[in-house]
């Protein structure tokens, strides 16, 4: 905006400043506010406009309401997730992350650089800005930041930390060892994790970077993970996405206009005593899944729609029909159903896991090549859940055991989280309820 | 051992002399715009595009319109041999068979609901254009190489049994070294065989599971086992007792024995055995050029050779199935199955080769690339052979 400012206009420029700095200058000068006049009411306006257009405003996913944004919300294209390790010790400064968290994550969701509107390029001079700026002159681009935290949070080592032994859930487990897993630990786990979703990497990745800036001190990363397209819908208006072996995935996800799909299968509720604060909660499984795309493509159509149980262009179940038609397991071919009974629709449908259901909301992604000349490309798998008891460990560990798609897939990172409720009060933070109720 | 590899290969075992042609679902248009030969067929009809075609290859490509699963066959003029069928087409969806058919007479049926004789008509195949050729009888050849590739499985299962009976005494008598000696070269005639033996989902496991294949629970046995007692780590590994070896050494027996009894009832096909060729490549670039199928005794090249034998068997004794037009995959095939074994031969020391922990960055990574680049054709070699 400063580039539209006439050559010779009556802004007064101060003196100490030098004149190869001039535009930088009156950016600055104005992100200040109010101090330099005109200048500073031009900027001040279109920050305002930027956000109350209309075009604006559906850009924006609300950030308050009872379960956190980023969920149900329609997936979004960009994925950036980072787990942390908390370093401090003390349960205040846990308590103040959680805080400086909720406003950087509220302001940037609503499109506002971390401290607010002039918070990339105000403050003093001869300091950092808050925000680190990347972000500026883009949209709020749907940014959601949904946080969660691990059971290493509430107890490591056999010692309760932050005094929050009492309030692990007993749904956070440690996950079991599923046959072939190779999880590496710099992939694995962590304190606290914080997905950061939205229609532009940027906007995704500036979130993910102002959150572990803030952090310094109290938190360090532990591992990061950028995801390039979503393969997971979950609403019905959006076309089911693929994946990188090439079909649809998650056809069968819960969608949020199942509003009781959703209530029966994602969101805690009932929970009593040390565990009350996970009410409207959730649990979010991510797991790093490699894809050997090499040995994938080398395999013929009918062993891959063999393996996956749908056709490949059209995502139908083998058994006919349209991609929303339910697979008929019992349909018979020559030698046996025509949906193998290890294929992976089989051994994810709701009838095979006592009818239990995720919400899915993974991610393609590549992470450069394997050393070998190969890509390290795949699938990082989150889904959010009621219960990883019931709702996640028995599927991976059928699926461990018997999927066709087994040796294309290794899975090398793993995490599970407890997603506290959304921020209702006004001055209410991000997972309060663990700490004082 | 890859785990659940299984079923596609029974499969593809069990269905005998009848799988033999190629199908696939492209989705085809139903004019078969592509010139391909359009098959409709409904719970009552089977409409073919045309009843009259140049000999040579042929394309149907069939769509289920009816309510129930359908197959669509080519039969010869007597009614009764096959000579390309596509099966377990569902309601809606589509499948192509692909035949090399010389001149004559034939009829086409579709079964819906896969019973009786189907809905038959005539089918009349000219003379092949000019310039073309196609083999004379391609099922005579598909049971040359699939009888060939039977007597390679039947010597291989007798070497292996032979071997794990004296690896098994060794290994029990605590006589390491040379079960040590044993290990390598044994495991060599079930890795050139493996997707046989991975066809027998139970046999499987428990003869050739890795630590990290394991749930929770289940027991370890088989090869594996034996090697982290053979090259223990050096902490919190806690030795077998002689009572645990020979236990160990025992089921190994056993379980190899029964292996061979059921490859003695085993019968193959053409798209199994390019198929098993092209999974024993897979089995070299996930497991072998990783160095994680032999983490404790790093013998992983003798896997490597192996696999590459299996896979070397099983192209040879295709190779006359491999007609003129395929003369451009043959030349690829010939060429990077030379070059790799080249490569291997370099680390060869011995009656064996280097350790998969001695080569460099950069050798695993030559291996690598020698192997996708073999898998690439290799992967087009059941297409080309059950026309």
């Amino acid at each position: 905006m400063e580039e539209q400012q006439p050559e010779g206009e009556t802004v007064p420029e101060p003196q100490e400043r030098r004149p190869g700095l001039r535009r930088r200058t009156l950016f600055t000068a104005a992100g200040i506010g109010g101090v330099v006049g005109v200048a500073a009411g031009a900027t001040g306006a279109s920050a305002v406009e930027r956000v109350s257009a209309p075009e604006a405003d559906q850009d924006i996913v609300p950030f308050r309401g009872d379960h956190q944004a980023g969920i149900e919300t329609e997936a979004q294209d960009r994925m950036h997730t980072a787990a942390f390790d908390v370093t401090t010790t003390e349960r205040e400064e846990l308590i103040s992350l959680l805080k400086d968290w909720t406003a950087a994550i509220e302001s940037m969701t609503g499109g506002q650089p971390v401290g607010g509107p002039e918070g990339a390029t105000g403050g003093a001079y001869d300091a950092p800005p808050e925000d680190t700026g990347e972000a500026l002159d883009l949209p709020a681009s749907h940014l959601t930041v949904t946080i969660g935290f691990g059971r290493t949070l509430f107890t490591k080592d056999g010692k309760g930390r932050f005094g929050l032994s009492e309030r692990l859930p007993e749904a956070l487990i440690e996950l079991p060892h599923f046959p072939g897993d190779a999880l590496e630990e710099k992939r694995s786990d962590g304190d606290l994790v914080v997905q950061a979703c939205a229609d532009d990497p940027q906007i995704a990745v500036h979130a993910v970077r102002n959150l572990v800036r803030i952090a310094f001190g109290r938190a360090r990363v532990r591992w990061s993970q950028i995801g390039f397209g979503r393969t997971s819908s979950t609403s019905t208006d959006q076309v089911t996405a693929r994946n990188l072996f090439g079909f649809k995935d998650g056809t069968a996800n819960v969608k949020s206009q199942e509003t009781q799909a959703v209530a029966e299968h994602v969101w805690v509720s009932g929970a009593t005593g040390g565990e009350a604060w996970m009410n409207e909660g959730t649990y979010m499984v991510a797991r790093r899944i490699r894809m050997h795309i090499e040995t994938w493509d080398r395999t013929s159509l009918r062993e891959q729609e063999l393996d996956i149980g749908r056709t490949k262009r059209e995502g139908a179940p083998l058994s006919g029909g349209g991609e929303f038609d339910e697979p008929d397991f019992e349909l018979k071919g020559s030698a046996g159903p025509l949906i193998a009974g290890d294929s992976h629709v089989a051994l994810a449908h709701p009838s095979r896991n006592a009818g239990v259901r995720m919400l899915r909301r993974g991610f393609n992604y590549t992470d450069g090549s394997d050393g070998l000349g190969r890509l390290d490309a795949g699938l990082f798998f989150i889904a959010y859940v009621v219960d990883p008891r019931t709702h996640y460990v028995p599927m991976q560990m059928a699926m461990a055991k018997n999927d066709l798609l087994v040796e294309y897939l290794k899975h090398t990172g793993s995490g599970l989280f407890a997603v506290p409720p959304g921020v209702t009060e006004p001055d209410g933070y991000l997972g309060q309820g663990l700490f004082e109720t | 051992m890859t785990p659940n590899r299984t079923l596609p290969t029974v499969a593809a075992l069990a269905l005998a002399a009848l799988a033999l042609a190629g199908c696939t679902d492209n989705n085809a248009t139903a004019d078969g715009g592509d010139g391909s030969i359009a098959v409709t067929s409904t719970d009552d009809t089977c409409e073919v595009s045309t009843d009259t075609v140049p000999g040579g290859t042929l394309k149907f490509s069939v769509k289920n319109e009816g309510s129930q699963v359908t197959e669509f066959y080519l039969l010869a003029d007597d009614g009764l041999r096959i000579v390309g069928e596509v099966e377990n087409i569902g309601p809606g969806l589509s499948r192509d068979l692909v035949v090399v058919a010389p001149e004559g007479k034939y009829a086409t049926a579709c079964k819906p609901g896969m019973v009786g004789d189907g809905i038959r008509a005539d089918f009349a195949v000219g003379p092949v254009p000019e310039g073309q050729e196609i083999s004379a009888d391609r099922a005579a050849l598909q049971d040359t190489a699939t009888t060939q590739y039977g007597a390679y499985v039947k010597d291989q299962t007798d070497q292996l049994l032979a071997g794990t009976k004296k690896f098994a005494r060794a290994f029990a008598d605590g006589e390491t070294d040379q079960a040590r000696k044993l290990y390598a070269s044994t495991r060599m005639h079930w890795e050139r065989i493996e997707p046989v033996a991975e066809s027998f989902g139970d046999l499987d496991p428990i003869l050739d599971a890795r630590e990290a294949d394991l749930e929770p629970g289940q027991d370890w046995t088989g090869w594996h086992r034996a090697e982290k007692d053979l090259w223990p780590p050096k902490d919190d590994y806690q030795a077998m007792s002689s009572a645990q070896r020979q236990e160990i050494a025992d089921q190994m027996v056993d379980d190899t024995q029964e292996l061979k009894e059921r490859t003695l009832d085993t019968e193959f096909t053409a798209d199994a055995l390019a198929n098993g060729a092209k999974e024993l490549l897979d089995e070299v670039a996930t497991g072998k050029v990783t160095g994680e199928e032999e983490i404790w005794s790093h013998t992983d090249l003798w896997d490597f050779q192996a696999n590459v034998d299996g896979a070397r068997i099983a192209y040879e004794d295709l190779k006359p199935l491999l007609d003129r037009d395929d003369a451009k995959l043959d030349a690829s095939l010939d060429k990077n199955f030379t070059a790799l074994q080249k490569l291997l031969d370099q680390y060869q020391r011995g009656d064996g080769f280097v350790y998969f922990d001695e080569l460099t960055e950069s050798q695993k990574q030559e291996l690598a690339s020698a192997v996708d680049a073999l898998a690439e054709p290799l992967s087009r070699l059941t297409a080309a052979v059950v026309k």
